[in-house]
């Protein structure tokens, strides 16, 4: 047996592996964004603009990181937008209402989100139905629940302020304070955003439950036969996604004081157009966390940037389906690239 | 004889109301290849799956040195070293040749509490033992699914054998192949063999089972139909018995034509069973005119 029968070909293997890096089109985009911007809108070249940029991107950057992970694992969450509102909501009200201390409602909050993303997961394994369907119908309850809950609660649409309570200055430290380096404002989410990225990457680059990720989005009956747990692994990425919207939720509470019920529906779109754009498979089984970031960056620069060329913003959503089509049609070519190879 | 691996005695599955499995015995022993042959439908998918750990039987036994077992998951069957290599879902196509290798049984650093994978050491060891089986790979980064699917069934099996399965399970490896592809394929089942591992090689091709089979299980609508040491059989009785016997002559009795006597045999090829298409060349040694 010591002759090679397969001999297989390693031609160009490093040209061909960016080529067929999934984030390599969002990287393409994002120079491509911030060159017209650069030259159509004076004011985006700001040290002020880009803090105003990275904060927009953030704010969508921590929901894609956990959103991409659960698309590279094979599935969808369309209640990510409004379980963000969810989370800031159950944190306000429990608060104010048993007026205790911030912190117990952050962590009730925590609880809360981790709690639907364990029922999204649960019933995806339970019921084989398609994850589209049970995440709708998680997304449309919970959209009820958001207003129902806090129109019987405090008899508006919107929470009662929150600002005066204990604990209120140091859950807004952590969750929605800004520094300014060297006259560029940073806010927390930026850093929550940055943490998230790192560990979403790492986790799904170089730790085994990574390699599972791949798996299940991959093959999920190919990852069962070798012994992948498929449904805790795609759990865990719906628990995840409870977390990213525990972080945002938390943010939106302690910067505005108060929270709008009816806020979040449509964002979950705008998450997954950030996991598209940076690479990420619709089918599952192929993207990167660190193209979710890309992807986000497009959002806050196009968003931005906009404004400061002095565009007309309702552009923006048609701008937006653009980029994502675009996205989409490159990452087939990429996988269709990736499968079939040089051969 | 060496050491007896799996056995399965009387073994029956019932889906709902359809009676699968019926009363099917197979002993396996290491360093031995022994073949399950039948055509589609005729229970073999239900008998790996049980043998995996997928399903679970309802009658019989099932015993792994000697010891009584019910796998609740393919896990359980891999911690007892019962390997099966699927023909369609062996591999997952877009992840790279060495998360593959080890999907499943990924090996992490001491250094990190075997949290953090060691991918260089993981790449290297894919390296080696597809070398060791004869596979010479050095790009071990790109997607599996640029593999053809001879390859992709030759890591498959290298895997298998790398991570000390005791039992091989092979779910038709040459099905999908070319003529070529599946002499490789049956090369390294053979290495396998000679590795120590038992193999249970599911096929219903009797030329490429009689190429490297030990032992002949015959299954015919979820029932036993034969069951023969190599040496009590030859490759015409296998193909024979596979093809049906009777039922073939019958057939091409039947789908013969009066005015073209001489072709009958060509027309029942063109039948779309490819049982009955084998066993027509195996008949016709001769050349053809």
């Amino acid at each position: 047996m010591s002759t090679p029968d397969l001999l297989v070909q390693d031609r160009p293997a490093a040209l061909r592996r960016l080529l067929a890096r999934p984030e390599l089109g969002s990287l393409i985009a994002a120079v491509a964004v911030f060159v017209v911007f650069a030259v159509v809108a004076e004011p985006f070249l700001r040290v002020s603009s880009l803090g105003t940029v990275l904060y927009a991107a953030s704010t969508i950057g921590i929901m894609a990181v956990p959103v991409s992970l659960l698309m590279i694992g094979g599935e969808f969450d369309l209640s990510a937008g409004v379980v963000v509102t969810t989370a800031a909501l159950t944190s306000s009200m429990v608060s104010y209402q048993f007026t205790a201390v911030t912190w117990v409602g952050v962590l009730v909050s925590l609880v809360t989100t981790l709690a639907i993303g364990w029922f999204n997961g649960w019933m995806l394994g339970r019921t084989k139905l398609p994850s589209f369907i049970v995440t709708l119908g998680t997304f449309l309850m919970l959209t009820g629940a958001n207003l129902g809950v806090t129109k019987a609660i405090s008899g508006t649409v919107s929470t009662k302020s929150i600002a005066d309570m204990q604990g209120f200055e140091s859950c807004r430290w952590l969750f929605a304070s800004e520094v300014t380096i060297g006259g560029l404002t940073v806010k927390a989410t930026v850093w929550w955003w940055l943490g998230l990225l790192a560990i979403g990457s790492w986790v799904l680059l170089r730790t085994r439950f990574g390699n599972w990720i791949f798996a299940v989005g991959g093959d999920a009956d190919a990852a069962r036969a070798v012994g992948v747990p498929v449904a805790r692994t795609k759990t865990v990425l719906y628990l995840g996604v409870g977390f990213g919207a525990w972080v945002l939720g938390q943010h939106l509470l302690f910067s505005f004081d108060t929270v709008q019920s009816g806020e979040g529906s449509g964002n979950e779109l705008i998450y997954i157009v950030a996991a598209v754009i940076g690479g990420c498979l619709i089918t599952g089984g192929y993207g990167s966390v660190a193209g979710s970031a890309l992807g986000a960056l497009i959002f806050g620069m196009a968003s931005k940037g906009i404004i400061y060329a002095q565009w007309n913003p309702d552009w923006f959503k048609f701008f937006l389906g653009a980029m994502l089509l675009l996205a989409a049609l490159l990452n087939a070519y990429v996988k269709r690239r990736a499968e079939r190879g040089p051969r | 004889m060496s050491s007896e691996l799996l056995a399965l005695k009387g073994v029956g599955k019932t889906y709902g109301t359809v009676r699968a499995l019926q009363d099917v015995s197979l002993t396996l022993r290491s360093g031995e290849i022994s073949c399950v042959l039948g055509d589609n439908g005729a229970g073999k998918s239900t008998l790996i799956k049980i043998i995996a750990g997928l399903h679970q039987h309802d009658e019989g036994s099932y015993t792994i040195g000697g010891e009584e077992v019910r796998f609740g998951s393919p896990r359980e069957a891999l911690d007892r070293g019962i390997a099966t290599v699927y023909q369609d879902l062996a591999v997952v196509p877009l992840m790279p040749v060495w998360r593959n290798f080890f999907l499943g049984s990924e090996q992490g650093m001491r250094r990190w509490g075997g949290l953090r994978l060691d991918a260089d050491a993981m790449r290297a060891t894919t390296r080696e033992a597809l070398a060791k089986m004869g596979i010479d790979l050095h790009d071990v980064d790109r997607p599996i699914g640029t593999l053809s699917g001879g390859q992709r069934q030759c890591v498959a099996i290298a895997r298998a054998v790398h991570f000390g399965a005791e039992v091989l399970i092979l779910d038709e490896p040459t099905a999908a192949l070319g003529v070529k592809q599946s002499g490789v394929v049956l090369k390294y089942v053979t290495a396998a063999r000679d590795a120590g591992l038992g193999v249970v090689l599911i096929t219903h091709n009797p030329h490429h089972a009689y190429l490297v089979g030990d032992h002949f299980t015959l299954l015919k609508r979820g029932r036993m139909a034969g069951s023969h040491p190599r040496a009590e059989i030859s490759l015409e009785q296998l193909t024979t018995e596979m093809a049906g016997g009777s039922d073939l002559a019958e057939l091409s009795h039947e789908l013969a034509r009066p005015s073209d006597s001489r072709n009958s045999s060509g027309s029942s090829g063109s039948s779309d069973s490819r049982n009955s298409s084998d066993s027509r060349d195996s008949r016709e040694e001769r050349p053809q005119p």
